[in-house]
């Protein structure tokens, strides 16, 4: 009870406090002779939105770049050694990789099947519903999502029984190396698959699985934009096309896609941003063990369990310069949609 | 087959009612209906394997899968609930965990959105010198990723800012403290909150806010007695996305809230990491955990979606 008491006063008090610097610095600006109080009128209006922007992102992002080509200690030029190290430790090599096939796979799968979905569940008996349920695991967090998910791929460490996935394979009769065996299988500590075995600097198979995680938690965003786009395609276009003879799908592919092209790109972009910034999934699945690290995992391990400041800043680095063509992409895809229109 | 006869049959009517009701019957075939519904099935399974899970006794959920609880549906219990939620010393007790998590997450929304709100007004109803091109600069930081911020960031909080021998910013002692993971949270939400409430703020009728200018009214007074109410439905959407992300996050609230402010996401990724004792709790506490955001989520469903779309879509 004190503790809650405690808390409701703390967390008043906070934005009280807020509160308080706003109207300060309003008061004085209102207090200014006539015509500098005309100059500085937005002053408090933008003030904490710039010191967090400049202050806390721009400046923070300059010393990263500059941290990235200094040692650890931050004191002697290394150039680009930092990034050479990335490339030539096996571990961080293959968290690189894995980014990439995060944001290849992960993409695809979660922007095509929430297309299909969308277009499926578009006027169809019970959509609310259906979208409802498809969309819930995005408010769940990536972190519970990963928890979730190690009770499918529940491994012999707690009990592989417990696992749906072990019975589900066992039920299939499919074979050992596929996880049929009476032994069950450990799936996010195996990398092998099906008789195949990845090198050491390639992606395993318990990293596909770790990207089916993060698919069933975020298709539901991507679903529900791409519903709504395609409520947006206009009536006319659809009849035009449909009284030409054109079928459900041919309409589909040659009208509707065409139209929301801007919002698939969107969609795109922003799921691919978030697979590849993936570390919540990856810590509370694995931790980054079994050769399932990933840049962003990768960047807080080398920073906080390693103490590596340079390489760490150096992943940073990595993972906005990975972001940097995506986004370029998407402002290209916009600005042809606006030129059409 | 049926999909090409029940198309024929939708074409049929849509020639003869021509114009009018909505063409996405043509989509809904039955094929298409049943695929939806086994993902819309599929989809929900994990998050049903926890639920099941969180009210079995320990020693079945260590042993046998959640699905044979309906073999056995007396084996039922709420001790898992009882022990999570439980207060008292020395107890597994996960509500600490979880206030912890209002704690950060109430304030944070608050101060996120109030500074986006401001910021909003400012950028889209205050004239001033180089205002484009300070709100292009703040939208410009959306492509920063986190990481890049993270690590500076938290050398401020635990040692202010220095350039040499040079402080530009005193150290705060805000280092491990609430504060420091409120103002995180806030600064990383901020590029997109300001711009989903620009969106919506700079599209408000231009001959209300310049009505009440001309009567004298002050830009304080705009903002609060005439924007404020005008855009709740913004100002609902962004907080409900920041509350579901400042929720659900993990990396910001173990890196700055140190120990003693560890948010309930946290708390379960260290109790995942040791290993194997307590996964008949960790179904509990990751089923309260996940209560909140989804009731709000729930709850706020149309402003959420709003809110995603805003931008993204158009008309």
């Amino acid at each position: 009870m004190e503790d809650l008491l405690r808390n409701i006063g703390l967390i008043t008090g906070g934005v009280v406090g807020f509160a308080a610097i706003f109207l300060i610095i309003y008061a004085l600006i209102n207090r200014l002779p006539r015509g500098v109080r005309e100059k500085f009128q937005a002053v408090p209006f933008i003030i904490f939105a710039l010191i967090f922007a400049i202050g806390g992102l721009m400046v923070s992002a300059v010393r990263t770049a500059i941290a990235s080509v200094l040692d650890d200690t931050g004191k002697k030029f290394v150039g680009l050694g930092n990034y050479r190290e990335i490339w030539n430790e096996l571990d961080s090599r293959l968290a690189v990789v894995n980014s990439f096939v995060w944001v290849f796979v992960g993409t695809s799968i979660t922007v095509g099947i929430g297309l299909l979905i969308a277009r499926f569940a578009d006027g169809m008996r019970g959509e609310r519903i259906a979208k409802t349920l498809i969309f819930l695991p995005v408010a769940i967090s990536l972190v519970g999502a990963g928890i979730t998910w190690r009770f499918i791929y529940a491994e012999k460490g707690f009990s592989f029984d417990a696992g749906l996935l072990n019975a589900v394979v066992r039920a299939a009769h499919l074979p050992n190396s596929m996880g049929g065996g009476p032994e069950g299988r450990n799936w996010l500590l195996e990398r092998g698959f099906g008789g195949l075995t990845p090198p050491s600097w390639a992606p395993g198979f318990n990293t596909l699985l770790l990207i089916v995680i993060f698919i069933w938690a975020q298709i539901g965003i991507a679903t529900v934009v791409l519903s709504a786009a395609i409520k947006g395609v206009p009536q006319e276009l659809l009849e035009a096309a449909v009284i030409d003879g054109a079928t459900s799908n041919e309409t589909f592919v040659k009208v509707t896609i065409p139209y929301i092209k801007g919002t698939i790109a969107t969609v795109t972009s922003l799921v691919a941003l978030g697979s590849l910034k993936a570390f919540d999934t990856v810590a509370a699945a694995t931790g980054g063990r079994f050769g399932t690290s990933t840049i962003a995992n990768e960047f807080f391990v080398k920073f906080f369990v390693q103490d590596r400041n340079g390489v760490a800043a150096a992943l940073a680095m990595v993972l906005f310069v990975l972001c940097f063509p995506i986004v370029v992409w998407n402002r290209r895809v916009q600005r042809r949609v606006e030129e059409t229109n | 087959m049926s999909e090409t006869a029940g198309l024929k049959r939708v074409r049929q009517r849509r020639v003869k009612e021509s114009m009018g009701t909505s063409i996405a019957a043509s989509a809904h075939t039955r094929s298409g209906r049943i695929l939806v519904w086994m993902l819309a099935l599929l989809w929900t399974v994990p998050t049903f394997g926890v639920f099941v899970s969180s009210f079995r006794p320990e020693a079945d959920v260590k042993s046998t899968g959640w699905w044979t609880f309906f073999l056995h549906p007396t084996h039922f219990t709420f001790s898992n609930y009882n022990s999570v939620l439980s207060t008292g010393p020395g107890s597994d007790g996960l509500s600490h965990f979880l206030l912890n998590s209002f704690r950060i997450t109430i304030p944070s929304v608050i101060i996120s959105v109030g500074v986006a709100a401001l910021a909003a007004y400012g950028f889209s109803w205050i004239e001033f010198k180089g205002r484009d091109w300070l709100y292009s600069l703040i939208l410009a930081m959306l492509i920063v990723p986190l990481q890049m911020c993270l690590i500076p960031i938290l050398r401020f909080f635990t040692g202010g800012m220095h350039i040499g021998s040079t402080t530009i910013f005193p150290y705060l002692h805000l280092d491990s403290s609430v504060v420091a993971v409120w103002i995180a949270h806030s600064i990383f939400g901020l590029p997109f909150s300001i711009f989903l409430m620009k969106n919506f703020i700079g599209a408000l009728p231009r001959e209300i806010i310049e009505a009440a200018r001309v009567d004298g009214a002050s830009h304080l007074t705009t903002f609060t007695k005439l924007v404020i109410p005008l855009s709740v439905p913004s100002i609902a959407s962004v907080a409900i996305f920041q509350f579901v992300y400042i929720w659900n996050d993990y990396l910001v609230g173990v890196v700055f809230g140190g120990s003693k402010n560890t948010p309930i996401i946290a708390k379960m990724v260290e109790v995942t990491g040791s290993r194997g004792q307590s996964w008949h709790l960790l179904t509990a506490a990751g089923f309260v955990s996940m209560v909140v955001p989804v009731a709000v989520f729930l709850a706020m469903q149309r402003f959420f979606v709003r809110g995603l779309l805003a931008g993204s879509v158009k008309g």
